[in-house]
């Protein structure tokens, strides 16, 4: 047998002249699967491109990391002041005034880091239209790195909220070891997100006005400044099941028990929801930016 | 004999045209599907290759020069072989790492310094990061920046700049190194060190060398063997001096296209001499007509005139006093001029454009060309032969 087949080659020179080719170029048909092993060579580029714009994002505000502390926690005051007090939220679940405030700091702190993260994500592509067109990289790559330098922000969000929890005397538990876990998933939200917009960004230029409007809807659309349970008390389970669909509902209601504990769990079966969008959307959206980065090039 | 390293087989590449014009909006794109909803959807669109059935193989060490005009594929043809841009047909084998210096500076950063930028730039161009710090100090040296590596590149002047970026580029080592015109940055004193390193690099390394360049000089000096380019195919390989040579005839033919693209919006319809060949010395009227594919404004404009060899000569700055002109599809850019002593010594001059519009800029090459013919001289001296006398012709009274 071995021999049969050793036969055939010298009728196929071809095929043997090539077979020590690294690499070939040709011309993708149809869904293009993620290449991963490219993405692990290409490893440390990732990295530098997140490290260049932590980099950037600190040097260039002249308040830099102050603005990283007041962002969250100015607006933790505001909506604790304006949802907790005036509304009556925290009456309504029975919870004191300083307690209020983690509760809001810890939505704030994942739903931030995500329009931050997806905004960034999204005009990434175009922000980096030069290299694009000069040089080849995986271009998954771009929206990535700029989610991940949304982290910094979030990493110094974490020590305030650490803070606030010491002042609040809110009891600490193992639940917050979960944190990263949700921290991944909100990663996971805005990166999905991120790959749709990015690569719609590139083709239609009025994409990133599109961007803005979901931030600001987002917020009342997300149990930000008051939890989710109160929506599914007054509106009933098939009202909470479509208000899932928005991935940061699951997001933050698992950060939120992850820093209150027992009494925050969140309704499983809507946490399944968001979990779902989320899968859907990210792996729709990678298939999608894999279809479009052929053009990337050439209509940047 | 040894096995190619890349290996160009039928390559192709087609770019739309009308598709992306007309619906470069989300909005636009949305109401075009709810107007074609249940419609078969025609494919209007205009088509045109920038390649066509491409074949070529490269041998390791080989040094090889690309020519050809504006338009003829070149460009696109290294996008595809560093695979920034896909090919709609064919294939590409390569037997080594590929680095593309499509233009020096790339994923450079304003607000880092010059320390950050060349681990930021080296890692973007290919290298790894214990790659770039075991050249470190070597690529300093390079770029003569030493005292300012702390300082953000934007406080650099554009010397510096391009010395820097054009230092981290050339102490990539790829097995493939790809070259697009980066000679055209930089003073001539770097430009020189720049073919240095290309030639070292070539020459006693062993890496190969693809090199696109209008600057057929360089092209000479360095390449061993010359790809001639047009309109998406090859039109000859092989020898580089019958190459230049078949390439400069080339140039002197006027063109057959009535209107040469000046990328995707602006396009050159007319750009011509009165009389061609012209005699040195004497009046030469031109005449300029670009028109545009859609609505634009026209913001700089210059004709260049180029040696045979590349070396720019001179500029015909055609910039309007009162601001920005703006062209579209019914409304074109024209202008004629008369220079009343042309002052080139005799022989033949490459003629581009630049061109700045709203949405984009470049140089473009190969437009058109013009011969000078030389005066007729009253007195009794013979003129020395026309490479002796250099480029420009000086009117002067010498008294003894």
């Amino acid at each position: 047998m071995a021999d049969g087949v050793f036969r055939m080659n010298p009728s196929q020179p071809h095929v043997n002249e090539l077979a020590d080719y690294e690499r070939v170029i040709r011309p993708k048909k149809g869904l293009v699967a993620v290449d991963f092993d490219e993405l692990w060579r290409y490893r440390e580029l990732f990295w530098f491109l997140a490290w260049r714009d932590i980099l950037v994002r600190y040097k260039q505000a002249v308040l830099g990391v102050a603005w990283a502390v007041l962002k969250p926690f100015l607006t933790m005051v505001v909506f604790t002041i304006v949802f907790g007090k005036l509304a009556g939220f925290s009456e309504k679940k029975g919870m004191n005034f300083e307690t209020y405030a983690v509760l809001t700091l810890a939505g704030l702190l994942p739903w931030q880091f995500f329009a931050n993260a997806m905004a960034e994500s999204s005009n990434s592509l175009v922000g980096s239209s030069n290299m694009i067109s000069k040089i080849y990289f995986p271009r998954l790559i771009i929206p990535a790195s700029a989610v991940i330098s949304g982290a910094v922000d979030f990493a110094i969000g974490l020590v305030i909220l650490f803070g606030v929890m010491i002042w609040a005397g809110v009891s600490w538990h193992l639940h917050l070891l979960l944190l990263p876990v949700f921290f991944l998933v909100a990663f996971a939200a805005a990166f999905a997100i991120g790959l749709w917009l990015s690569a719609l960004n590139v083709k239609y230029r009025d994409v990133k006005y599109i961007v803005p409007f979901i931030v600001q809807m987002g917020l009342y659309a997300s149990p930000v400044a008051f939890p989710s349970s109160l929506v599914r008390e007054k509106f009933g389970d098939t009202v909470f099941f479509l208000f899932s669909l928005n991935p940061m509902v699951g997001v933050i209601d698992g950060f939120r028990w992850g820093v209150l504990g027992g009494a925050f769990e969140p309704y499983w079966p809507g946490f399944g929801v968001s979990l779902g969008v989320i899968a859907a959307l990210l792996i729709s959206g990678a298939l999608y930016f894999r279809r479009a980065e052929k053009t990337f090039a050439d209509v940047i | 004999m040894s096995k190619p390293i890349i290996s160009v087989r039928g390559i192709s590449k087609q770019y739309r045209l009308g598709s992306a014009k007309s619906q470069d909006t989300l909005r636009d794109q949305l109401t075009h599907w709810a107007k074609n909803l249940g419609k078969e959807q025609a494919d209007a669109s205009e088509s045109f290759w920038a390649l066509r059935d491409v074949c070529f193989d490269v041998k390791p060490g080989e040094v090889i020069g690309v020519i050809g005009r504006n338009g003829a594929g070149k460009s696109t043809l290294l996008k595809v072989l560093s695979q920034i841009t896909e090919p709609t047909e064919g294939e590409i084998y390569l037997r080594g790492r590929l680095a593309s210096l499509l233009e020096v500076g790339t994923g450079f950063h304003q607000e880092l310094t010059g320390r950050e930028n060349i681990f930021l730039n080296g890692v973007i161009l290919g290298m790894t990061q214990a790659e770039v710090r075991a050249k470190f100090d070597e690529i300093v040296e390079f770029a003569e920046v030493g005292k300012f590596l702390d300082t953000p590149v934007k406080r650099y002047s554009s010397g510096m700049y391009v010395r820097l970026a054009f230092a981290v580029a050339a102490h990539l080592e790829p097995e493939i190194l790809v070259v697009d015109e980066v000679l055209a940055v930089g003073d001539a004193a770097f430009q020189n060190k720049c073919l240095g390193k290309m030639q070292d690099v070539a020459k006693n390394r062993g890496r190969t060398v693809l090199f696109v360049s209008h600057n057929m000089a360089a092209v000479q000096a360095l390449c061993g063997r010359i790809i001639h380019m047009g309109g998406g195919r090859v039109l000859g390989d092989g020898n580089p001096d019958a190459q230049i040579a078949a390439y400069l005839g080339e140039i002197k033919k006027p063109r057959t296209d009535t209107a040469v693209p000046l990328g995707k919006i602006v396009e050159c319809r007319q750009l011509e001499f009165s009389p061609n060949p012209s005699v040195s010395g004497q009046p030469l009227e031109f005449t300029l007509e670009l028109g545009a594919k859609q609505r634009t404004q026209l913001i700089d404009c210059a004709i260049l005139i180029y040696s045979v060899y590349g070396q720019r000569v001179a500029i015909l700055d055609l910039r309007k006093p009162t601001g920005q002109f703006p062209i579209g599809p019914d409304a074109p850019f024209r202008c004629t001029g008369r220079i009343k002593h042309f002052p080139l010594v005799e022989g033949d001059y490459r003629v581009g454009l630049f061109m700045n519009c709203s949405e984009y800029y470049s140089d473009y090459h190969d437009l058109a060309s013009l011969t000078v013919s030389a005066a007729t001289k009253e007195g009794e001296l013979a003129p020395y032969a026309a490479h002796f006398r250099g480029l420009v012709e000086l009117e002067c009274d010498v008294k003894f």
